[in-house]
């Protein structure tokens, strides 16, 4: 069987992107860093709600944009939601405790994550979120269709990929 | 309310949550005055990166802690052996930035031998109102709005509060500063928002507000910031020049409205009769123009700081500490920087 070098999906509607976020979440183990990538609007904190609800976090996962870093516990591993967005380049965000949540004991989420690209651990998984224009595969959601490709970077992630595939398929 | 003892309360405030290194000094003798109040705004540095830099801002706040609290014991003429308590922001905010002002915080209570009071930063954003309005009194329902909090808290009484409502995604100044990049206006946005939208049409664009369900006390700021961000690229593709000052005055309605219906419907319903505003968008003028109006149409009292009070400074952190210290409630156990901290649990 040819090994699977990424996965594509499409939603067209928030809360389809959260669910998707919701089903990576339960697979998600203790060391395991996800890197998200797209632009303002493209529905990282939505995917990032998500996983933080598949990781059994019961109160709002809300933008870190403020505050850099948010931690979780829920009924998972804890869920360390960061985003760098307003950072000017990773220099910064090793002084805030960066090396403690990415090769700590939860599941770390990154948002704007190719602003930190020199310092991302080799083994992670890449989520790049695109709005898609919702005329140009003739499908209605006016600005709500988001295409979401998950680029796993190593053997834990290319499993973890697979088994993601797996879920969602389950749920059509 | 009784005062402990004889002659006048004289606090020591800190607050570094964020952007601001600030130092105040407050004393009551019942009623409240602010002595100091001396803020090192950041802003200007931050101006150059478009947002808060976190390690930056904890850099400038060692670099201006010990100046401007020289600063805030000269302009108040007190002597440090004359601070009864100091109080201090412990969250939530940046970790670094926390950690500075409490670190200076309880090098000053332990050297003066005085109690160190933890102090919430949302708590101290509603204290601001406090400090200007004698004659404000609990319970009341208070709005905080700024880059990284939206909470509607129930005021019953000093030390007795909830939060009925907040954001589930992003705070309502983050949306402004969000959308004023999208639109090129800088850092920060919600001013230069609000200076357009007066000249703006609050109508030329249709943008959703997210009521979220019946009842609900909560806000969602997320779904506009994306309106916003999909109807400026539909114009970009078609060449069309952005309506920017049409659009800054739909935005900001379209987020007011929301902040205004909640904030009412919450006094109302709780009985108050008081409404109060803080946070650094309570500055901004559509909303309080609007606030006023329908304060007036529901019989309701309307409270709000001046705009030096409204953004972060360390008045307001010494104004709740004063009444903590009335309370007794004072210099219990260790002070810890909880940069997460919700307004209902403590901090130590």
């Amino acid at each position: 069987m040819a090994k699977l070098i990424e996965a594509s999906f499409m939603t067209y509607a928030p809360g389809e992107t959260r669910e998707l976020g919701e089903l990576l979440g339960r697979l998600l183990k203790a060391g395991d860093v996800i890197c998200l990538m797209g632009g303002l609007g493209s529905g990282k904190t939505c995917f990032a709600q998500g996983i933080g609800r598949g990781l059994g976090v019961k109160e709002p996962v809300t933008s870190p944009t403020f505050t850099i870093i948010h931690e979780y516990r829920g009924t998972g591993v804890p869920f360390y939601h960061i985003d760098v967005y307003r950072l000017e380049d990773s220099g910064e965000i090793e002084c805030i405790g960066y090396d403690d949540y990415v090769y700590g004991e939860g599941a770390t989420v990154i948002e704007w994550a190719d602003k930190i690209q020199d310092i991302l651990p080799c083994e992670r998984l890449d989520v790049f979120l695109d709005a898609v224009e919702a005329n140009e595969d003739g499908l209605a959601g006016a600005g709500d269709a988001r295409r979401i490709r998950f680029v796993p970077r190593g053997a834990r992630f290319r499993i973890l990929v697979e088994e993601l595939v797996r879920d969602a398929r389950a749920r059509l | 309310m009784s005062v402990q003892g004889g002659g006048d309360v004289v606090i020591l405030a800190f607050e570094t949550s964020c952007d601001e290194t600030s130092c105040a000094v407050v004393v009551g003798d019942g009623s409240l005055r602010v002595a100091s109040n001396i803020v090192a705004s950041q802003v200007e540095l931050h101006q150059r990166f478009g947002g808060v830099v976190p390690e930056i801002a904890s850099r400038s706040h060692v670099e201006a802690i010990i100046p401007v609290l020289d600063r805030a014991f000269g302009d108040a003429g007190i002597e440090p052996h004359q601070v009864d308590a100091v109080a201090v922001t412990f969250g939530p905010g940046l970790v670094g930035s926390l950690l500075v002002g409490l670190s200076a915080a309880k090098a000053a209570a332990s050297a003066l031998g005085v109690p160190l009071i933890g102090i919430n930063h949302i708590e101290a954003h509603i204290y601001a109102n406090f400090l200007e309005h004698p004659d404000l009194a609990p319970p009341l329902v208070c709005l905080t709005v700024s880059g990284g909090h939206t909470d509607l808290v129930y005021f019953r009484n000093h030390g007795d509060y909830d939060v009925i409502g907040r954001t589930r995604d992003d705070a309502a100044g983050e949306a402004f500063d969000k959308v004023a990049r999208i639109l090129g206006l800088g850092y920060p946005g919600g001013p230069a928002i609000d200076r357009l939208a007066a000249s703006g049409d609050p109508a030329a664009v249709t943008l959703p507000r997210a009521y979220l369900e019946e009842g609900s006390y909560d806000f969602s700021f997320s779904g506009i910031k994306t309106a916003v961000l999909n109807y400026v690229n539909g114009l970009r593709q078609k060449g069309l020049e952005i309506p920017v000052r049409d659009l800054a005055a739909s935005f900001q309605a379209a987020v007011i409205e929301v902040l205004a219906e909640k904030a009412i419907r919450a006094a109302t319903a709780t009985g108050v009769g008081r409404l109060a505003l803080s946070g650094g968008v309570a500055a901004n003028r559509g909303l309080r123009r609007l606030l006023e109006d329908r304060c007036r149409d529901e019989g309701l009292e309307l409270y709000y700081p001046s705009p030096s009070l409204c953004t972060d400074n360390a008045a307001m952190v010494g104004c709740a500490g004063y009444y903590h210290y009335i309370r007794g409630s004072s210099g219990e156990g260790p002070v810890n920087a909880v940069p997460g901290v919700s307004l209902s649990q403590p901090g130590s």
